[in-house]
């Protein structure tokens, strides 16, 4: 393959003012270009000005890596996707140059000029129809070398890892009219909603409202500004340029991404709308013939916007094909510009292009009537595509409409969405007008504004069915998608457009067929010798234009808790643990010795996020009696009990105390985690099934900060600062709770329980005093060698306990009797949640077993999630908690293990990481640490 | 997305609702065979057509709500706080 020569003569060039010219000739800006620069005028696209200083190809195609060059000049022009500076994939014929731009072309190694890939035009064949299925199977050891090569040819920019984040707004909206559209029939329509007294939310893609009145001749323009007038003298429409309505969701919600927002990198404006009235326009249609993707090959539309709007010439001899007014008009305006026009050819009579030639940009042009005409610039004119998507995303199925070889859509297609222009018909701008503001007042009074208009009669002009000529060339530009594969596809029974579509890749590329679907449709149609009619057409989704992943996310929302003891923590710089909204200290730097300290002296542990909810009424114990696995209604005043909720699977839900403090007022501690899901359970209980409980809920979570006092000398440091509660064993016994002041801090709960397994107490305290109680308690016991521990020593000091954690020692399989939970559960209560379940697990055998694991090993910790071995080698359990056990001094484990192997002094092997295998016992109990709970109770 | 006519709140999006699936009679636990227990839990009709569903409002109300919806247009013909008779 020939590297692309830098042309001496350009092709293009910059012509003098034209009236509708959206570019400031007074402030020019610079920018580079895969390293060299360029001037551009304030409203260039990166692509037109690039065109004006004489380039033609802006990328390379994604398979074949052949030199393309601008087609649409639209946003959705396939070719023209560029790196510029840090944001990767941008569309050249749609963004404007800032000063300073560093733009690069994309899917190029090494250059554009000169590259190596191109050397797969050699090797079609291995790249055609089915080729990710058909090359890329075996042998399998090869896949990872596959998809090496695959990201290095596939198509796309680069994404740095330091890119710093932009800012991505998220805005709502509601209104009673989004106009998704801003041509005349969509600017009329907003201002026939308008006049009905809608508010009137008006979306363009572009950066100027106008449609293709904005590149028309002087008529389009002298309407455009009538519009104009009209709608800056209009109450109530909001207008969005360079916006795109992405999707429309059930009850016109809608989703319009910002382009360019001031203040804002890009904005999602999610919108509720009464009424949607889709005006997309018409999306002209490239025709299929052999060299259709040389650089100088464009649509017609193509040519008249880079002449109209940026005043660039896109060649100097032209061949135009023309089917249709649009094109014919094209060619008297490029005759106007300057370009010769070599020949005109009439697809109306039967006239086309056999084949475009030339090496890396158009040199001739074969016609149908067996001439070469030398030409750099080919104009296309052979039809429509309608972009229907917003209304297939409404439900609404567009009908082909074989005279007009086009899809079209009625006006009113669905209870609340319209649609309007030529996405309904072909008309005057005057009559798209008529049409567009009858369309908005009806839809203005479907949103509950004023009483409709009458709608004027629009439907769609006959025009050929131009699809392929008699040579093959490329269906879809994106993904380098041939007729010929297409033929392909459908000889290997790949015949109906999804199949064939899925096989082919064709509509599957970055522009999502808004230009290449219906050639797609008449090339498999052609095929398969039917009509598009009968193949029917592939499904549009959202979203109808790419949205940025940043406009997705938008700012970040992510709300963070802290204890109100968290100043506390981050001044003694402890190491943060993310546990879901909370962040809580993991350690304070030695998480072994802070083990030391609670089972020597006395430790504090914030315990803040667990979850507190405060139940009130003479039906709490029936409430609780449903809800946990045990039994509350012997619960006396001043007590405190443990208890295990199960959902009706039987499956382990959460675990937590319950405390009895007076009468009727109960309060329920969860896990951290389920906290949230707890009281929804409760409140669940008690709208349905227990409406007749006598039950009231607050949640206290965030109302308390929690302490835990942990340790022997726990007793010795509360007698000091605690008041009106009688601290002595026999009258505050280990499961009680009281209430009292603690540091002269009222109304606190305390409870004696012990996750820890030693000597504890629980405290909560009204949140607002929770650093100053805190920070009292390690004043008044810095004699007792007081200090704070966090999570992580909790967790080693539970698992030597061998109390288990739900979700970590249970998964969601695990219903109550294989947590070791047997003791707890009262099958001999009438009801509660799950209890069916636990019952005929109890009549079973075969679940596994919460087990305390002992390695023989004593310096092999076995990681979590470490799957057991049995004597087979087959798998029989898993780690599921894992720790060096600074107390014993030797690893200590929880596991779920298979029951037959559950039975003290069993040895299964332990499987590591590392792929060694280590020995190790089932234990006597699931506690290492004080099995008899000496301590708990002392 | 679809929106919801919470009794108390007005019309307002799924998104501020839990879906906690479709309102079914819980059997009696005294003699539900496993076969009745587990259909309970696991088998959902899913029809194409009415079904009376329950909906959590979450982010609104924190009331346990009975919907009728259809499933293929999403219309929704009543909505009711739970254990209130229709
Ligand atoms: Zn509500």
């Amino acid at each position: 393959m020939r590297p692309v020569a830098r042309r001496a003569t350009p092709t293009s060039g910059r012509l003098g003012p034209r009236p509708g010219e959206v570019i400031d000739r007074a402030r020019p800006l610079r920018f580079t270009f895969d390293g060299r620069p360029y001037l551009a005028y304030e409203g260039d696209t990166i692509v037109s000005a690039l065109l004006a200083a004489g380039e033609s190809v802006f990328s390379r195609s994604f398979k074949y890596h052949r030199p393309r060059g601008v087609l649409s000049a639209t946003f959705f022009d396939p070719n023209c996707t560029v790196q510029v500076g840090e944001e990767p994939n941008v569309r050249g014929a749609h963004r404007r140059v800032r000063n300073g731009d560093v733009v690069s072309a994309q899917n190029v190694w090494p250059s554009l000029r000169y590259d190596v890939k191109a050397a797969n035009q050699a090797v079609g064949r291995f790249l055609s129809a089915g080729f990710y299925y058909k090359t890329f199977i075996k042998p399998e050891p090869l896949w990872p070398a596959y998809q090496q090569v695959l990201k290095r040819f596939a198509a796309g920019g680069v994404v740095g890892a330091d890119d710093p984040h932009g800012y991505y707004d998220h805005r709502y909206a509601h209104v009673d009219v989004v106009v998704a559209g801003g041509g005349p029939a969509g600017i009329a329509a907003a201002l026939g909603a308008a006049e009905a007294g809608a508010a009137v939310l008006l979306v363009e893609e572009e950066p100027h409202l106008g449609g293709h009145l904005r590149y028309g001749g002087p008529e389009a323009l002298r309407l455009l500004g009538e519009l104009r007038q009209e709608l800056a003298d209009a109450k109530g429409i909001e207008v969005l340029t360079d916006s795109v309505a992405t999707g429309r969701y059930d009850g016109n919600w809608i989703a319009v991404h910002q382009r360019s927002v001031p203040g804002a990198t890009e904005r999602l404006v999610k919108v509720r709308a009464g009424a949607l009235v889709v005006a997309a326009g018409l999306i002209e249609r490239p025709y299929v013939f052999a060299g259709n993707d040389l650089p100088g090959v464009m649509l017609s539309t193509a040519a008249a916007r880079l002449v109209n709007l940026y005043a660039v010439r896109p060649g100097t001899r032209a061949v135009v094909l023309s089917a249709n007014a649009e094109g014919d008009a094209v060619a008297a305006l490029l005759a106007a510009a300057g370009v010769e026009v070599a020949a005109t050819l009439d697809a109306r009579r039967a006239e086309t292009v056999v084949a475009a030639r030339g090496h890396g940009h158009l040199s001739s042009v074969e016609t149908s009537q067996g001439r070469v005409v030398e030409a750099d610039l080919l104009v296309t004119a052979t039809g429509w595509t309608a972009p229907t998507s917003l209304l297939n995303m409404a439900g609404v199925r567009p009908t082909y409409d074989e005279a007009a070889a086009r899809f079209v859509v009625g006006a009113e297609p669905s209870p609340g969405v319209f649609a309007t222009g030529g996405l309904v018909g072909d008309a005057s701008p005057e009559g798209l007008v008529a049409h567009g503001r009858a369309v908005g007042a009806r839809a203005a009074a479907a949103a509950g504004c004023g009483k409709g208009a009458v709608l004027p009669e629009l439907s769609p002009g006959p025009h050929p069915a131009l699809f392929r000529s008699t040579t093959h060339g490329f269906v879809d530009y994106s993904e380098d998608v041939s007729s010929k594969d297409v033929f392909q596809a459908a000889a290997e029974g790949y015949d109906s457009p999804e199949l064939a579509k899925r096989y082919t890749t064709a509509t599957m590329g970055p522009s999502q067929g808004k230009l290449e679907l219906v050639n797609f449709l008449g090339v498999l149609a052609e095929a398969t010798g039917r009509s598009i009619g009968e193949l029917g057409t592939t499904t549009w989704r959202p979203p109808y234009a790419p949205v940025s992943l940043g406009a997705l996310a938008g700012r970040p929302h992510e709300p963070v808790r802290y204890s109100p003891i968290q100043p506390y923590h981050e001044a003694m710089g402890a190491k943060p643990l993310v546990a879901a909204q909370w962040i809580r200290p993991d350690h304070y730097g030695d998480p072994d010795a802070e083990v030391r300290r609670v089972r020597e002296a006395v430790g504090l542990i914030d315990v803040t996020p667990l979850g507190k909810l405060l139940l009130v009424g003479k039906d709490t114990p029936a409430l609780l009696n449903q809800l946990y696995v045990n039994k509350w209604s012997a619960l006396r005043v001043g007590a405190v009990r443990y208890g295990v909720m199960c959902a009706e699977d039987g499956v382990v839900f959460d675990d937590g105390v319950c405390g009895r403090l007076g009468e009727d007022r109960y309060l329920m501690s969860t896990t951290s985690s389920g906290a949230g899901a707890v009281w929804e359970w409760v409140e669940r209980w008690l709208q349905t099934a227990g409406r007749h409980l006598d039950v009231y809920v607050t949640p206290l979570t965030t109302a308390y900060a929690s302490i835990n006092v942990a340790g022997p000398a726990s007793r010795t440091l509360l007698s000091r600062l605690v008041e009106g509660v009688d601290l002595a064993p026999e009258a505050f016994p280990y499961m009680a709770v009281r209430e009292g002041s603690v540091a002269g801090v009222e109304r606190c709960v305390l409870w004696r329980i012990g996750f820890t397994g030693e000597l504890s107490y629980e405290l909560h305290v009204p949140a607002g005093y929770g650093l100053f109680v805190w920070e009292s308690l390690l004043d008044a016991g810095s004699d007792l060698g007081v200090g704070p521990f966090g999570i992580e020593a909790q967790r080693i000091m539970r698992l030597e306990k061998g109390h288990l954690i739900v979700g970590q020692d249970t998964d969601g399989l695990t219903q109550a009797l294989g947590a070791g939970l047997d003791w707890l559960v009262k099958l001999d209560k009438a009801d509660f949640v799950g209890k069916p379940e636990l019952v005929w697990q109890a009549n079973r055998e075969d679940y596994d077993r919460l087990v305390a694991l002992v390695p023989t090993d004593e310096r092999t910790v076995p990681p979590e999630a470490s799957q057991l071995l049995g004597i087979d080698g087959d798998i029989v359990g898993r780690i599921t908690s894992s720790r060096h056990s600074p107390t014993l001094r030797h690893p200590i484990c929880l596991a779920r293990l298979a029951h037959h192997l559950a039975t003290p002094g069993t040895v299964v092997r332990i499987h590591l990481p590392d792929g060694r295998d280590v020995p190790a016992r089932v234990a006597e109990t699931l506690a290492a640490y004080d099995s008899e709970g000496v301590k708990l109770r002392a | 997305m679809i929106q919801i006519p919470c009794p108390y709140c007005g019309l307002r999006n799924a998104n501020e609702f839990a879906s906690t699936g479709e309102v079914k009679p819980r059997p009696d636990v005294a003699t539900a065979t496993p076969a009745v227990w587990r259909a309970y839990l696991y088998d959902h009709r899913n029809p194409e057509g009415l079904v009376t569903e329950g909906w959590y409002h979450r982010a609104g109300c924190r009331k346990f709500l009975v919907v009728e919806r259809h499933t293929q247009t999403n219309e929704i013909r009543s909505a009711r706080p739970a254990g209130v008779a229709s």
